[in-house]
């Protein structure tokens, strides 16, 4: 304690708040670093210029207009399943269930669409629909999932992860048989719901709806978590879910709500899918963002605003891979290398937590 | 369906069961070395793909496609380390270290697998053990990858030794508590990252077969997801290795369900069999959850069963 008194400290640290913020902020940032040094290494070792690859990322990511749109377009899915991963997670459950709401519920949207289409029902009324199916079946999946923890003691993850490919079997029976459109015949699909019924893009730009949806979600969660009492008994359920329970929380409603809201959220991602980018249900939708967004949401700390900003990250490192693929002849997995890299360094990163001096308030010193 | 056709699919499943099945039982024979010391991988997905990658590239180079299985392990011994090690540290969540390890493994496969998807490479032979018969059908499907033998071999051994030798013991008893192990002077760390290790080569292994048997050759999309799906096949299995067996065959059979059907020109339905292990692996878990038989047989260590 001497030790901490002694030392010269920045004025800024010395509120415990502050602190905590600043320890936030510096472990991913030590951790981007030291992925950044190693993947310059990497580059090194196959005789690229790393400072040249960075500089592309800049570039490709958002150096212009059409870049940062791209990188945009790419952050929406990443930024809801990250949500999806985060509430549960704030509750004290690790749910990996995101990838199988996303697919179930965009396939139900895009199987909604079909008699809503051919009745020839207002567009924007089917979207209306066709969204609410995509967000109550995702969190109807989901919610199978917390009543099984709460309800039967199985556990979240392994369940999640066991509806995952249940609900991608449940799309490829409907899609390979009775929702099949004939005309697809290499990759069985859903009827297209056709270009009038399309979500077209955010006005003025060509970054399609589901970005906005995202950073409204984001902001109302971050809100519902961090504002009322719903997230400050969600909160006390994460830390010691026996205590909440003594303590006369309703634990079982809580697990089901933020199951809910999960589920929700990656319908809803699965949902932009369908009427935003591929215009009806197919193995596309089976692409991975379930499982990134948990990623995101671990390097966001689950703080909802946070997910914002690494989906957006990591949207630019994906959006400039095209760019590097034909500028320094590198493979486009070249993107996905950097991305792991920085998911396994920030995941190690964590360890850090609690053990930088500078970081800790000088009253709760620890060995 | 005529006997005929009922025959025909019978033994289609049959052949295509064994294929299908082999890279599942070694995948669950890693995750159950791992899962046993107490840890979780659900990075397997990572070494079976970068496996598969570099057993195809290593057969290419050399011409010799066991060198590529044994590379394929090496990989997979990589990868099963780094994620031993960074679990290894306080506060890190190892179900979220797997998914990074498992994007980080298949980055790098696809990463230096271009050059090796248009040149094809010298493949792993399967065993004729079919000739007895007439039928050619029946000839085909017993055309069976020594690999399959192999992990029948392993799953065995694993079997034995994990009931009967001291590091069997030792590894068992870290999985089932911390504190006997170091009260015995075991330190828990090194044996769960050995084996991690261990498990990793395993699905590397498996890996090796999808590129150098079935479906024989490197693609991107070669593996559909049958790392991830350990997780599940192990929980079926309940961390028994003969068990493993039966479960893979299990789960292989459900996958070879439809392009056997197909051979007899049904094409479509079949998708539910498919979710049949899973949902059966499901009602599995939700039955055990709260009896004690089977409490027992998952490693007490293990986040997922706390």
């Amino acid at each position: 304690m001497e030790q901490a008194q002694s030392a010269p400290m920045p004025r800024l640290l010395a509120n415990p708040r502050w602190k905590a913020v600043a320890e936030t902020v510096a472990i991913p940032v030590i951790a981007l670093v030291t992925a950044a040094i190693v993947f310059s290494g990497f580059l090194l070792f196959l005789g690229k210029n790393p400072l040249q690859f960075f500089a592309l990322v800049w570039q490709g990511g958002f150096g212009s207009a059409f870049s940062l749109q791209n990188t945009l377009q790419r952050a929406a899915p990443l930024i809801l399943t990250g949500l999806a991963f985060a509430i549960p997670a704030i509750i004290g459950l690790t749910m990996i269930g995101a990838e199988g709401a996303l697919v179930l519920g965009g396939f139900a949207a895009a199987a909604l669409a079909v008699p809503l289409v051919a009745a020839g029902s207002p567009p924007m009324l089917m979207l209306v629909l066709t969204a609410g199916m995509a967000m109550c079946t995702g969190a109807a999946l989901i919610m199978i999932v917390g009543w099984l923890r709460h309800g039967r003691q199985v556990n979240e993850t392994i369940a999640s992860l066991l509806l995952t490919y249940i609900a991608i079997a449940t799309m490829n029976f409907f899609v390979e048989g009775l929702l099949r459109d004939p005309a697809s015949a290499n990759k069985p699909s859903t009827v297209p719901i056709g270009k009038d019924y399309m979500i077209g893009p955010i006005p003025g730009t060509e970054v399609h709806w589901g970005f906005a949806a995202g950073l409204v979600l984001a902001v109302l969660l971050w809100l519902l978590m961090s504002r009322t009492t719903f997230g400050f008994a969600a909160r006390v359920t994460g830390g010691n879910p026996r205590a909440a329970q003594a303590q006369g929380l309703p634990v079982g409603m809580l697990i089901l709500a933020c199951s809910a809201i999960s589920g929700a959220c990656a319908g809803l991602a699965g949902f932009y899918e369908v009427t935003a980018i591929h215009g009806q249900a197919n193995a596309s939708l089976v692409a991975g963002f379930g499982f990134t967004g948990i990623l995101v949401s671990f390097l966001a700390r689950h703080n909802p605003l946070a997910i914002v900003i690494v989906a957006i990250l990591f949207g630019a490192i994906e959006a400039s891979g095209g760019l590097i693929q034909r500028r320094m002849d590198l493979p486009d997995a070249t993107a996905a290398v950097l991305q792991g890299l920085i998911f396994v360094i920030l995941l190690a990163s964590e360890t850090l937590q609690g053990r930088i001096a500078l970081f800790q308030p000088a009253s709760d010193k620890r060995a | 369906m005529s006997p005929d056709e009922i025959l025909t699919v019978l033994i289609a499943m049959l052949g295509g069961a064994i294929r299908v099945s082999t890279p599942f039982m070694f995948v669950a024979l890693g995750e159950t070395i791992t899962e046993k010391s107490g840890r979780i991988n659900l990075g397997l997905e990572g070494n079976l793909v970068l496996g598969a990658m570099l057993a195809y590239a290593i057969s290419y180079h050399t011409g010799q496609p066991w060198l590529g299985v044994l590379a394929a392990g090496g990989a997979g011994m990589f990868l099963g380390l780094l994620h031993g090690l960074i679990c290894s540290l306080p506060r890190v969540n190892d179900i979220a270290v797997g998914i990074a390890m498992m994007s980080f493994g298949i980055g790098i496969a696809f990463f230096f697998g271009k050059p090796y998807i248009q040149p094809s490479a010298p493949r792993l032979e399967g065993l004729p053990l079919g000739t007895w018969s007439d039928n050619p059908a029946l000839r085909q499907a017993l055309e069976i990858n020594p690999l399959f033998f192999v992990g029948i071999v392993v799953a065995i051994f694993l079997w034995w030794g994990l009931a009967n030798t001291r590091t069997g013991l030792i590894v068992r008893m870290t999985g089932d508590s911390e504190a006997s192990a170091r009260a015995l002077g075991v330190n828990p760390i090194r044996v769960r990252v050995l084996a991690t290790v261990a498990g990793g080569f395993l699905a590397g292994v498996g890996g090796a077969f999808l590129s150098l048997s079935y479906p024989g050759s490197w693609n991107e999309g070669l593996s559909s997801g049958q790392g991830l799906m350990a997780v599940a096949l192990v929980i079926f299995a309940r961390w028994n290795p003969l068990r493993c067996i039966a479960a893979a065959l299990l789960f292989g059979a459900a996958g070879a369900i439809g392009p056997a059907l197909q051979s007899v020109g049904i094409s479509q339905g079949y998708y539910f069999f498919n979710a049949a292990p899973y949902i059966l692996t499901l009602f599995i878990m939700i039955a055990s959850a709260r009896s004690g038989a089977a409490s027992q047989a998952a490693p007490g260590e293990l986040s997922i069963v706390k």
